[in-house]
């Protein structure tokens, strides 16, 4: 073992006193789960709940990347697994939007390897700005779905899906929710490991080269295995039943699961490991062998429309119950279908930008400037409360740039002098450069501008490094992109760099003359992060004791 | 294994940096440790940027939900006042509120150096009050005192955890002879 538990909050004497039982995250679970089984390859992009399993892997001395994108680290991935190694690729829900285009083909092609995808699904938008539910895309790709309910799960399933990946040489969704990523609970690893194949080429031109001809057959093939897999599902260990009286009878899956044992202790349980494609006949034999049987899941009603479609008769959950997580006294109520106004939550204090965050000053001129700001997703999406106020949309990544054009296109001049595109530094990196060519070939009768506010790092999930940083997932040295050489190169007039925090005048002059004028300008405000400043203040102290602290 | 096969529910709560995720890891690690079933839940993400942050902890023979459902909280831990309000409805009726102001050594410290130095350990302060009142011995406390703190700040914080205990423990009895 290269790197010990410390990192973790366990040391490794502690591991063997212990008798192997950790307490572990969901996302921990899953990264010991990918160094037991020796992954080849981790990849992915930053998303709040899933970005510690990547960090964590990384940790325990695991080959781990951030890629640019979701995109990128789905295709790196399964290029990975087309030849034959065992691959990770993370990523939060709404992530697999981006990764979508990838996934749909690769759910034909499959794989030589193992390729599991982990999506991390945010009900109740913790730090999201939707609430889709993941479990459509694995019946829309047509690929198997593991879906975990705590960490001992997190640890076991991750193997199984390998397993399955491996065996059916198919791409495995793992789908975790923020309650399974960031909950701790214990888990006893396993002892033995599954050995990894030999990474090698297998030459299978029908079988990966998409195009209509060999598609078509793709896609029989797949759909042939989706019921081998639904066969296979019906007496799978991933599900299981725990039978107590037959007046209530439970179906459900990952945390709902959990609340529902707590909320009705009386109630048969059954527990459904793989939800896609369904054990229908194990429900079938469940659902009539209880005088009532009721769908307790989270989100969007997917297992309760499956279900009735078969003509199982299962009673769900109110309309009410499909915004927000569930938790103990949501699922009492679901059972009693209460559907009585529930108790407000008590607001408690907002999440705002740090006290000398530099994104502060870019804000202040924004606002005063009485400039439509078309933001982006990061820390700096915190410019839309007070006392700022000075965002005026954000839809998802990358997205600051078309939309602040689409603005500029049909507003009256007026109006489109004052529209601004704001994005990050790592948002840029991810799917920033595409907007820009956009706004140099399609540029508005206005001109535009736009705004990087580079801080050096992906500050809101966590500091984590990217393709900008010159530092790789593990901070060894990496090429930086040259964002300035980059836009000059794509044809941007105009590119300025400043530090707004500390040449604030002098940053409003340069984004008035940019607004007045028809030039396409983009504006570098960069200033480093400095909760990131502290951390690598901090690693630097460290470096000289960290060798006795983490070889184990 | 221990004899609290009930499960005990606690709730910590205060703002972005106030180590409030520390502390809870403090408490899951020791009750972990002490050889409890034991889940803990909190939401990392927007809230570490100055806002509210709570974190759940649930410890006891069996456990299934790793949230404390409201109303049901045994303990509430609060490291800032401002905090109290918005999470008093997750105690229960007869329910322990654990605050600063309830442990006699610090809110009576003042602003010197030394008093700086312990204000620091507010989050393991609550911990050691905690402590007076569940099953959990007291190298399991330390041992995850060790796991879960730079070896810098072990004998501060496990000073302020003892100090804190022995005043619950004080208050506890007081209580109990009137």
């Amino acid at each position: 073992m290269a790197v010990g538990w410390r990192g973790i909050g366990f040391t490794h004497k502690e591991i063997v006193r212990r008798m192997g039982t950790l307490l572990l995250s969901g996302n921990e679970a899953v990264a010991l789960a990918a160094r037991d089984v020796r992954v080849s390859l981790g990849t992915g992009y930053p998303g709040t709940p899933s970005t510690e399993v990547l960090e964590r892997f990384s940790e325990l001395g695991g080959p781990a990347q951030w890629a640019p994108n979701e995109k990128v680290a789905l295709e790196v991935g399964l290029g990975a697994a087309f030849g034959g190694g065992r691959v990770l690729v993370t990523m939060k829900h709404v992530g697999v939007n981006v990764a979508a285009d990838p996934l749909f083909t690769a759910a034909y092609t499959g794989v030589t390897g193992a390729l599991v995808l982990l999506a991390a699904d945010d009900p109740g938008l913790h730090s999201s700005q939707n609430e889709q539910d993941s479990r459509r895309y694995a019946v829309a790709a047509g690929i198997p779905m593991l879906e975990p309910s705590d960490s001992q799960e997190a640890y076991d399933f991750f193997r199984e899906a390998i397993a399955i990946s491996e065996r059916w040489r198919t791409v495995v969704m793992l789908r975790m929710t923020t309650r399974v990523s960031h909950s701790k609970s214990r888990v006893t690893p396993k002892a033995d490991a599954i050995n990894p194949p030999v990474p090698h080429y297998e030459r299978d031109i029908k079988g990966r080269v998409m195009i209509p001809a060999y598609a078509r057959m793709a896609h029989h093939k797949l759909r042939a295995k989706i019921a081998e897999m639904a066969a296979w599902n019906e007496t799978s260990p991933l599900n299981r039943r725990v039978d107590r009286g037959s007046d209530l009878g439970i179906i459900a899956s990952s945390i709902s699961y959990i609340h529902a044992r707590e909320a009705a202790p009386q109630a048969s349980f059954l527990k459904l490991g793989m939800t896609y494609p369904l054990p229908m006949e194990t429900i079938r034999a469940f659902a009539t062998s209880v005088s009532r049987c009721v769908v307790i899941e989270e989100g969007d009603p997917y297992l309760a429309d499956a279900l009735r479609a078969e003509g199982i008769a299962i009673e769900s959950k109110d309309e009410m119950y499909r915004f927000g997580e569930l938790n103990v006294h949501r699922v009492r109520r679901i059972l009693e279908h209460d559907v009585s106004p529930e108790p407000k939550p008590v607001p408690g204090k907002p999440p705002q930008l740090c006290n000398a965050c530099p994104h502060r000053a870019v804000f202040t001129a924004l606002q005063r400037m009485d400039c439509i700001v078309s933001g982006d997703i990061g820390c700096y999406t915190l410019g839309v409360l007070p006392p700022f106020e000075a965002i005026d949309s954000c839809v998802c990544m990358g997205a600051s740039i078309g939309v602040g054009l689409g603005l500029r296109h049909v507003l009256p001049e007026e109006e489109a002098r004052r529209v601004v595109s704001v994005i990050g530094d790592s948002t840029f990196m991810h799917s920033g450069v595409p907007g820009i060519i956009e706004m140099v070939y399609n540029p508005p009768a206005t001109g535009h501008v736009v705004i990087i506010v580079d801080n050096g790092t992906t500050a809101m999930t966590g500091l984590q490094e990217h393709p900008g940083t010159g530092r790789r997932l593990d901070r060894s040295e990496a090429h930086g992109v040259d964002f300035e050489a980059l836009l000059r190169a794509i044809g941007v007039p105009e590119v300025h760099v400043i530090d707004p925090s500390e040449r604030p005048s002098k940053f409003v002059k340069m984004l008035q003359t940019a607004l007045d004028g028809n030039t396409l300008t983009v504006i570098i405000a960069r200033r480093p992060c400095l909760l990131a400043l502290r951390r690598m203040e901090k690693e630097e102290q460290a470096q000289p004791c960290s060798i006795g602290q983490t070889q184990a | 294994m221990n004899s609290q096969t009930k499960v005990v529910n606690v709730v910590m709560a205060g703002l972005g940096g106030q180590g409030i995720v520390k502390a809870s890891d403090i408490l899951a690690g020791a009750a972990h440790i002490a050889g409890y079933d034991v889940k803990k839940s909190e939401i990392h993400g927007m809230s570490q940027r100055g806002g509210s942050v709570s974190s759940d902890v649930r410890f006891g023979s069996e456990v299934f939900s790793p949230m404390v459902p409201a109303g049901e909280a045994d303990f509430l831990l609060v490291c800032d006042p401002t905090q109290i309000d918005p999470n008093r409805h997750m105690l229960r009726e007869g329910g322990e509120l654990i605050t600063p102001d309830t442990i006699p050594f610090l809110a009576e410290l003042d602003n010197s150096e030394e008093a700086q130095r312990l204000r620091r350990s507010v989050n393991v302060a609550l911990l050691g009050a905690l402590s007076a009142h569940v099953d959990i011995a007291e190298n399991a406390w330390i041992e995850a005192i060790h796991e879960n703190l730079p070896a810098a700040v072990h004998d501060l914080n496990e000073e302020v955890f003892r100090r804190a205990q022995s005043a619950e423990r004080d208050q506890i009895a007081l209580t109990a002879k009137r």
